[in-house]
């Protein structure tokens, strides 16, 4: 680090003209234009599909479902001119695997603004495959109320479901092998921006967006 | 990812107490929901197992490992006696057969914990033994302080009364130290530790030394049942000298906050006025105390057996 700071301008301008060495493994499928572009489509299609907009509710599974809830909220508010309430739902605790998997997964953040009683709730996720994240989200759900129905969005779906979940929203259809992995990145915001990668080989290390970690006050 | 048991706050790693401080702060939201139960430890079996009288935090305990849907069985064996420590084990061992997933132990004895996860498959949780730790208590204390400032690094604390016999003095001392904070006892003489400076704290007689600058004080409670020969010639002059009221509060600073881990003898260790009001934040420890257990449980209990995992390695 030190020795790019001590670096003359000129070698900068220089340094930020080459590209940065691809990282192994890791394919960009979803650049953020592209992924904005689906969620302003998919943000047409919840309107088209559901006529009384003032129940909508979306509920954002973290990390990767809430910076694309917070693009849909902004998207509905433009094409439909209403304020969409935003939830975000944790489903950890709700796993069907934390006996078998041992260890414990961190858990995240969970703020439901209201009751979904009598709401059209709409899910938000960034990848979908197996379906068992959804299946926990509905259960999760369940425990603020008795939504008038249930939707869900998903940027992706990379196939491999193992449970009968429909997506009603899908960005964009991606055929994966099981060891493959697919992840959002980035938060959208400023100089963040969001892109979708296919991680061939799968590395732990490359995550989802960084999460707050203790200490940081949220 | 934190060990098989949670004995003491000594031992702990301070990125484990991170991971549990962080866990139970996303814990606290389930406590503000209609339906207060997530289904994360459905069919598991939690077992307390208290050799010592407790209401607080035996209850708390329960609906902790309730709100996480665990099956909670409560054990409440009143005979205590050192000399009964092969039978302690019995007793252990016996609960063991039934497969618990957690069994939360307290002992007036100093060490019992330790024992019993020597011989039991399933995490043991140590809810207090003798003189020596109460993690939980310590943990819930760190917890709300955190609330409350936004931090713990660089905080001063004082704690104040009986030093000696305080397991949660010494689990909080253990804590605050480790996550950074400065920290500061007093008592009377008799009831400080001789040694107490070597747990890398300062050691104070007078109240107000101990509360100049303070941002967090921290009152024991005077364990009038315990205490065996004098300690200090009345309560009335204990109260004199060390209790809290807001006049001696103003030595410390405005922005402090009061603790005490209860239940409080009033006019004791605490005014009246200052027992129910802020700045104390009794009710707020309680309470995230629920949170603070639930985090713990769902960090060690029901994960594969430590039998299991010794296979696993061998």
């Amino acid at each position: 680090m030190p020795i790019l700071e001590q670096a003359p301008p000129e070698s900068r301008v220089l340094a930020d003209s080459v590209p940065p060495p691809a990282e192994q493994g890791v394919r960009v499928i979803l650049d953020d234009a592209g992924i904005r572009r689906s969620i302003t489509r998919i943000a047409h299609e919840i309107l088209e599909r559901n006529d009384d907009a003032e129940s909508l509710y979306l509920v954002a599974i973290p990390n990767g479902g809430v910076p694309l809830a917070r693009l849909l909220v902004e998207n509905l508010k433009q094409i439909g001119g209403r304020d969409i309430p935003l939830g975000i739902l944790d489903t950890t605790l709700y796993r069907d695997d934390l006996v078998i998997r041992g260890e414990r997964p961190r858990l995240r953040e969970t703020e439901m603004p209201s009751s979904v009683d009598e709401k059209l709730v709409i899910l938000v996720d960034d990848v979908v495959s197996t379906g068992r994240t959804i299946r926990a989200a509905m259960d999760a759900l369940m425990d603020f109320g008795r939504p008038r129905g249930v939707q869900v969005v998903s940027l992706v779906d990379r196939g491999h479901r193992e449970l009968p979940i429909k997506i009603d929203y899908v960005g964009k259809n991606i055929p994966t092998r099981a060891d493959e992995k697919v992840r959002l990145r980035g938060q959208g915001a400023g100089d963040d921006p969001l892109e979708v990668v296919l991680m061939t080989h799968a590395d732990e290390a490359v995550g989802g967006p960084a999460e707050a970690g203790w200490g940081e006050r949220r | 990812m934190i060990g098989n048991d949670l004995l003491g706050i000594e031992d702990l790693p301070r990125e484990d107490i991170e991971t549990i401080l962080a866990t139970a702060e996303r814990m606290q939201e389930i406590g503000t929901r209609e339906v207060k139960k997530v289904p994360t430890l459905r069919g598991r079996t939690i077992i307390n197992l208290f050799f010592e009288p407790s209401t607080r935090t035996l209850s708390s305990f329960e609906i902790a490992g309730k709100r996480l849907s665990a099956d909670v069985v409560n054990f409440s064996v009143s005979n205590s006696s050192v000399s009964k420590a092969e039978s302690i084990l019995d007793t252990a061992k016996t609960l063991d057969a039934m497969d618990p997933d957690c069994v939360i132990v307290r002992h007036g004895v100093a060490g019992v914990p330790k024992r019993i996860a020597d011989v039991l498959d399933a995490p043991v949780i140590n809810a207090g033994d003798g003189y020596h730790e109460h993690p939980t208590q310590a943990l819930l204390d760190l917890l709300t302080v955190h609330q409350e400032k936004g931090r713990i690094d660089g905080l001063t604390v004082a704690i104040i009364g009986d030093i000696l016999h305080s397991r949660v003095a010494r689990s909080n001392i253990y804590g605050f130290t480790k996550m950074g904070a400065e920290v500061r006892v007093a008592g009377p003489p008799t009831m400080l530790p001789s040694n107490v400076e070597a747990l890398g704290v300062k050691a104070y007689t007078s109240l107000r030394e101990v509360l100049e600058g303070a941002d967090v004080v921290m009152a024991l409670r005077i364990q009038t049942e315990r205490l065996e020969g004098a300690f200090f010639p009345s309560i009335r002059e204990y109260s004199a000298t060390f209790g809290l009221d807001r006049a001696k509060l103003r030595y410390a600073k405005d922005d402090a906050i009061v603790m005490h881990p209860g239940p409080v003898n009033r006019g004791v260790e605490l005014s009246h006025d200052l027992a129910d009001h802020r700045p104390s934040v009794i009710l707020d420890q309680v309470r995230n105390g629920v949170a603070l257990r639930m985090a713990v449980l769902y960090l060690l209990s029901g994960r594969p057996s430590r039998a299991k995992a010794k296979d696993a390695e061998g």
